[in-house]
This record gives structure tokens, C-alpha cells and sequence, in this order.
């Protein structure tokens, strides 16, 4: 892992398309899986269309493990000799062939034999638990079925860079963790590989990603990695997705445990083990704010002492206010959107020591493809 | 569209009136058609399409209309490819060219053939000097045909390439396949329905042409008196035969558009 292997091997790639507008620079050390997020038209599929070498760069250069495969002036390298398996949105599994003919289609193209290319299918329909599919036909499968099946496809393929082009936005909300799972597993088990992940998904990034790139109106406008982007974000795109409360640790039986031993509770992702390197998001709205130990049982109640307020919404009458907070002991922080009307009536400021209550259910437990700082 | 038009009362209503014309339009087809059935003399009918003639024309007609859909097949595959996949300069201009034929009177295209390969014509010296004889032979049968039958291929294929998109070309060369291997592997495959129903009509275009052959190849029984060239013939001495044999070609048709409008039914699934 990291620079330490050579500054030749990865991605080193300065992207320019001026008819695009896009001109970002991406780096990509071996086994690292970079996220790029954005908001629509902000050049992400651009980003992946001159990776993948379906479109021409007007200037830059692309290297890929010291091998320029474009450089703004020679012809760049076709496609099929780039190393760059692409997965999409739709699984585009060839409808004419079986499942299993599908992911031995990139070792044929290799110039496997019929028989080594179909052991290399059997075996990495297997990984993605897709074994029992292989001889059928592609309109047979369900569409998680489908997008693991081209997970299976990318991989055969044995690509230097897999280029992942929101593989789960398509699926339906039963089959995205499956996929996810399996993403995760190609990507972070033993085996790292390196990729490009273009998302509009937060929890995407925070479980597939190493670093994360915010792309706005074709330029890099945050770099680095996952937690750090979405704990101080710069960016208004990356402030927007980090609109969240979002809390690192590590998994526990009932929801997380911070660094700072703060423990939550919250309903746990099924492919999140205690153990794992996990965070915790939850909606600021559902944080409440009390000036005094509101007792009872609820799980999750914290000692905090008030940073500071933003008025979120000054002109409407049902102003929100945000407030953002630092538990004790652990120094975490934590946001709560709480109305102006009660900012008054609990008089707020500053310094104001305050008891944060969130519902369990409120909590959401993820695993992230980032060991936990 | 089957389910929609059952459905009935969904969508806006068709006003009334609409219905008038479009009766019109399907009796000015099948009155023609029944008209025809009714003339055929069913007692003789066996033996008129089996006379000498009548089998040599048949056999000409299937012999020449298969070759031309071949030769069709040939070059109008990669057009299509070109005119749907590649980003030549005066691709319209070249598209034009290739439709010409669809709105060309079949007699003019015969003419200008004729005008290229025939004795007189641009390359007919040189294809004499070479010892080769284009027209008034089959061969001049199968030109004539490719000629006016090419773009129904083209159109039809280049309309499933544009159908099918780029997405599933740009996974396979993303998993190493050579451009050869996109096109046999994934391309073609993928629009084999609409290359079977082009390729379809294609072969109905050449069976039913008349006056290309006529001009560019005449009339020669057994050589390039194809079966609409019988049947044109056969009016002037046996109407009978001509019925007969005409019954054929309507046959022939029924079942092409049978076949083409069941694949494409089976394409859109």
C-alpha cells in the first residue's frame, strides 16, 4: 500500500476535456479505492469516459502503473488494452450469453483458453456468491443477482483499475446492501484493488472508499480521505452530504463505540460485524436538546456543552437553528436542529451545558472501508 | 401497442371520423388481393405453376433473390455499421446515396446499371476485356436486385444498431476486447433480429423486382426471366398462369411480413 511501492505503480492522472470543462487531477496509489463525488453535471462521468478511453482527452496525460495510456497529443491507448474494467449503473450483462459465458468473456478476450477462461468464471461467480446462476441466462437472474454477476464479469477480467460508475444507484433498495457487500469484499478483503468510484451515495463512499475527491463544475474542489472530507467538509457539495451527524468507531453488539468511548446505540448494517470499523449517521433533526437530565431510559443521552448556533433558515417563521455541540468526556461533535422558539426557551449560547437524546432507531451503524483513525 | 388498442377507453379518444379513412386504406389493400384470389382457376391451378416455365422462373427467382440478400448481407452489414458507429465526414451525404435506391422508379436504377456495366456502359470495355459479360446475364439479375434491396437492409439494421446503443460495446472493450471481437461477440448478436428482419425484406424486395431487371437484364427464360417477369409476360397469352403464379408472390409476401412482424414483436419483449 501508499507511495512506498514505487512512484511508478497507480494512477496518475491529470484530466482535461476543455469541450467538457473538466480539467481535474486524480491520484491513486495501488489498492486504494478513490470515491468521486459530486453533484450532476459536475464531470463525473466525464472522469470515468476518459479513464476508460471512451473519449479522447484535449490535453493532461493518463499513467496507469508508469504506463501513459494518454497524453493529450498521441493517439491515446483503445480501451481493450487499458487494464480498465468498467462497471455501470445497469448490470449490461450480453443478453445473449449465459451467466457464466458472461464473466469468461474477458479472459476469452484475453486469449484464455475455453477451459481455463470458464474456470476463472466459475471461480469468481463463486466469490460473489453467484455460482448457482452460471448457466443462466441473464434475463433470468434479479437485478442484484445481475449487478453481481457483472461484478463477477469486471473481475475476470483481472483489471489493473476497476472503474465503478454508480454500481448500486439502479438497484432497488433490497438488493443495494447485497451488492455493496460484495463490493466491499472484491475491494477491501485480503486482495486490495484499485478503483475509481463515481457516486452521488455517501454511504458508498464511506463503505467502498479510501479518499474521497468532491468534483464541482468539472474541477476537484475537496480532496482527502473519506472521514476527514465528511467531519470538515469545504466544499457546499461536501457540506450538503455531510449534512448528516457522523460518528467513527468501531461496531459493537447494539450500535458503535467511538475512539473517545462514546457508545451509541442504533440498528447495525447486516454486513457491519461487531469489530468493524464502523460510523454511526443520524439526522440532526432527530437529535433533541435538553437543558436538564431528561432521565428515563432513552439509550442514547449525552452530556454536551454547546459550541455554537446557526440560524438555518432566518426568514421563515419556523426557524431552525443549529446547534452544534461537543459530548463530554469524548469531544465528539454532534449537530441538532432544534427550532428558534426553543433556542429561547432553553436559552442557548455558547458554553451552554446541554443533554442530547436520540432514538436507537434514529441511529444508523455502517461499516467504512477505512480502518478507524 | 397491442394491450393499448385493447384496452380501448385508456388515453385520449380517437374521434370518430378517423375510423372512415383508415377502412378506406384497408380496403384499397384487400379488395385488390381478394379480387385476385377469386380469378384463380383452382382446377388448373396445380398445373400451371408446375409448367416448365412457370418452375424455370420460380427457380430463378429464388436462386437470384437468395444471392442478392446475400450480396446484401455482404456490404450492407458493414454500411450500416459505418452509418450508425463511425464519424466520417458526409455520413448524411452517404446515407442519401445508399437510400436512393427506395425512392429511385425501380426502371431508372435498371438504366443506370445498365449504363455501368453494360456494353456500352462506363465499365462494360474493361469488364469485356476481362471476359466479363454483366448484362442481359443472371448475374445482371442479381445487380439489379442487391441494388434495389440494399437499403432495406441498410435502413432496418442501422435502425437496431441505434436501438441496441454503444453501452454494451464500451463494457466489452473495457474488458480487453479487440474491436473485431466487440463487433462478432456482442455488436452482431445483439442486432440479430433486426439483421434477420432487414435481411427478410430484403430478400421480398428481390423477389418482387421487376423493372430494374427488366431494363438492365431483359428476358431471358431460364437466365433472367425471374417470376414478376413471367407473370407480366403470361398476362398477354395465359391470364390464367399469370393468376396462378401471382398467387405465388402474394404467398411469398404473406408469410415475410408474418415473419418479420413476429421478430420484431419478439425483439421489443
Amino acid at each position: 500500500m501508499g507511495p512506498a511501492d514505487g512512484p511508478a505503480d497507480g494512477l496518475v492522472a491529470e484530466l482535461r476535456h476543455a469541450p467538457r470543462d473538466l480539467a481535474a487531477d486524480l491520484r491513486l496509489a495501488p489498492g486504494e479505492v478513490l470515491a468521486v463525488l459530486g453533484p450532476n453535471g459536475a464531470g463525473k462521468s466525464t472522469v470515468l469516459s476518459l479513464l476508460a478511453g471512451l473519449l479522447s482527452p484535449t490535453g493532461g496525460r493518463i499513467v496507469l502503473d508508469g504506463e501513459v495510456l494518454a497524453d493529450g497529443r498521441h493517439r491515446p491507448t483503445p480501451p481493450h488494452r487499458r487494464g480498465t474494467a468498467l462497471l455501470a449503473q445497469q448490470p449490461l450483462l450480453f443478453p445473449h450469453l449465459r451467466v457464466e459465458a458472461n464473466v469468461a468473456f474477458g479472459p476469452r478476450s484475453a486469449g484464455a483458453s475455453r477451459r481455463d477462461a470458464r474456470a476463472a468464471a466459475r471461480h469468481w461467480l463463486d466469490v460473489v456468491g453467484a455460482a448457482d446462476l452460471a448457466r443462466r441466462r441473464p434475463h433470468e437472474v434479479s437485478g442484484g443477482q445481475a449487478q453481481r454477476i457483472a461484478v463477477a464479469r469486471a473481475l475476470a477480467a483481472d483489471p489493473r483499475l476497476l472503474l465503478l460508475d454508480e454500481p448500486l444507484a439502479a438497484l432497488d433498495v433490497g438488493a443495494a446492501p447485497e451488492v455493496r457487500r460484495v463490493l466491499r469484499q472484491v475491494l477491501r478483503g485480503e486482495q486490495r484493488r484499485s478503483a475509481v468510484l463515481v457516486t452521488h451515495d455517501l454511504l458508498d463512499a464511506l463503505a467502498l472508499a479510501d479518499r474521497v475527491v468532491v468534483l464541482d463544475g468539472g474541477r476537484v474542489v475537496e480532496e482527502g480521505p473519506v472521514a476527514d472530507v465528511l467531519a470538515s467538509p469545504r466544499s457546499a457539495f461536501g457540506a450538503r452530504i455531510a449534512g448528516l451527524d457522523l460518528l467513527a468507531g468501531t461496531a459493537t453488539a447494539d450500535g458503535l463505540r467511538t475512539a473517545g468511548g462514546t457508545a451509541l446505540a442504533g440498528l447495525r448494517d447486516p454486513d457491519c460485524a461487531p469489530g468493524d470499523a464502523a460510523v454511526a449517521t443520524f439526522s440532526p433533526a432527530a437529535v433533541a436538546v435538553h437543558r436538564d437530565d431528561p432521565g428515563g431510559s432513552p439509550r442514547n443521552r449525552w452530556a454536551a456543552v454547546v459550541e455554537d448556533l446557526t440560524s438555518r433558515e432566518p426568514a421563515s417563521r419556523g426557524a431552525l437553528v443549529r446547534v452544534r455541540a461537543r459530548l463530554l468526556p469524548g469531544g465528539e461533535e454532534v449537530l441538532a436542529d432544534v427550532t428558534a422558539s426553543s433556542v429561547a426557551d432553553l436559552d442557548l449560547v455558547a458554553g451552554s451545558p446541554v443533554h442530547l437524546v436520540v432514538k436507537a432507531t434514529a441511529v444508523a451503524v455502517h461499516a467504512v472501508g477505512r480502518t478507524s483513525p | 401497442m397491442r394491450a393499448a388498442r385493447a384496452a380501448g377507453g385508456e388515453g385520449s379518444a380517437l374521434p370518430r371520423w378517423v375510423f372512415v379513412p383508415a377502412a378506406l386504406g384497408v380496403l384499397l389493400v384487400a379488395v385488390p388481393l381478394a379480387a385476385i384470389v377469386a380469378r384463380v382457376d383452382w382446377v388448373r391451378f396445380p398445373a400451371l405453376v408446375t409448367s416448365a416455365s412457370s418452375v424455370a422462373a420460380l427457380r430463378l427467382s429464388l436462386r437470384t433473390a437468395g444471392a442478392s440478400t446475400a450480396c446484401c448481407i455482404v456490404v450492407g452489414v458493414p454500411l450500416a455499421l459505418v452509418l450508425a458507429r463511425s464519424a466520417l465526414p458526409g455520413l448524411r451525404v452517404l446515407r442519401a446515396v445508399v437510400l436512393l435506391p427506395l425512392v429511385l422508379p425501380p426502371v431508372v436504377g435498371g438504366l443506370a446499371l445498365l449504363y455501368a456495366v453494360g456494353r456500352q456502359g462506363l465499365f462494360g470495355p474493361a469488364l469485356e476485356a476481362a471476359g466479363i459479360r454483366v448484362a442481359f446475364t443472371t448475374a445482371s439479375v442479381v445487380l439489379a436486385q442487391t441494388f434495389v434491396s440494399l437499403p432495406f437492409l441498410v435502413v432496418s439494421l442501422e435502425g437496431a444498431l441505434r436501438t441496441a446503443g454503444r453501452r454494451y460495446e464500451a463494457v466489452a472493450a473495457s474488458l480487453g476486447a479487440a474491436p473485431s471481437r466487440v463487433l462478432l461477440r456482442v455488436t452482431l448478436p445483439l442486432v440479430l433480429p433486426g439483421l434477420v428482419s432487414g435481411a427478410v425484406l430484403a430478400f421480398a424486395r428481390s423477389l418482387g423486382e421487376f423493372g430494374a431487371t427488366l431494363t438492365v437484364a431483359g428476358s431471358l427464360q431460364g437466365t433472367t426471366r425471374t417470376l414478376p417477369l413471367e407473370i407480366y409476360l403470361q398476362r398477354e397469352t395465359d391470364p390464367d398462369a399469370a393468376v396462378a403464379l401471382a398467387l405465388v408472390l402474394v404467398v411469398v409476401a404473406a408469410v415475410v411480413v408474418v415473419a418479420v412482424h413476429g421478430r420484431r414483436g419478439a425483439g421489443a419483449r
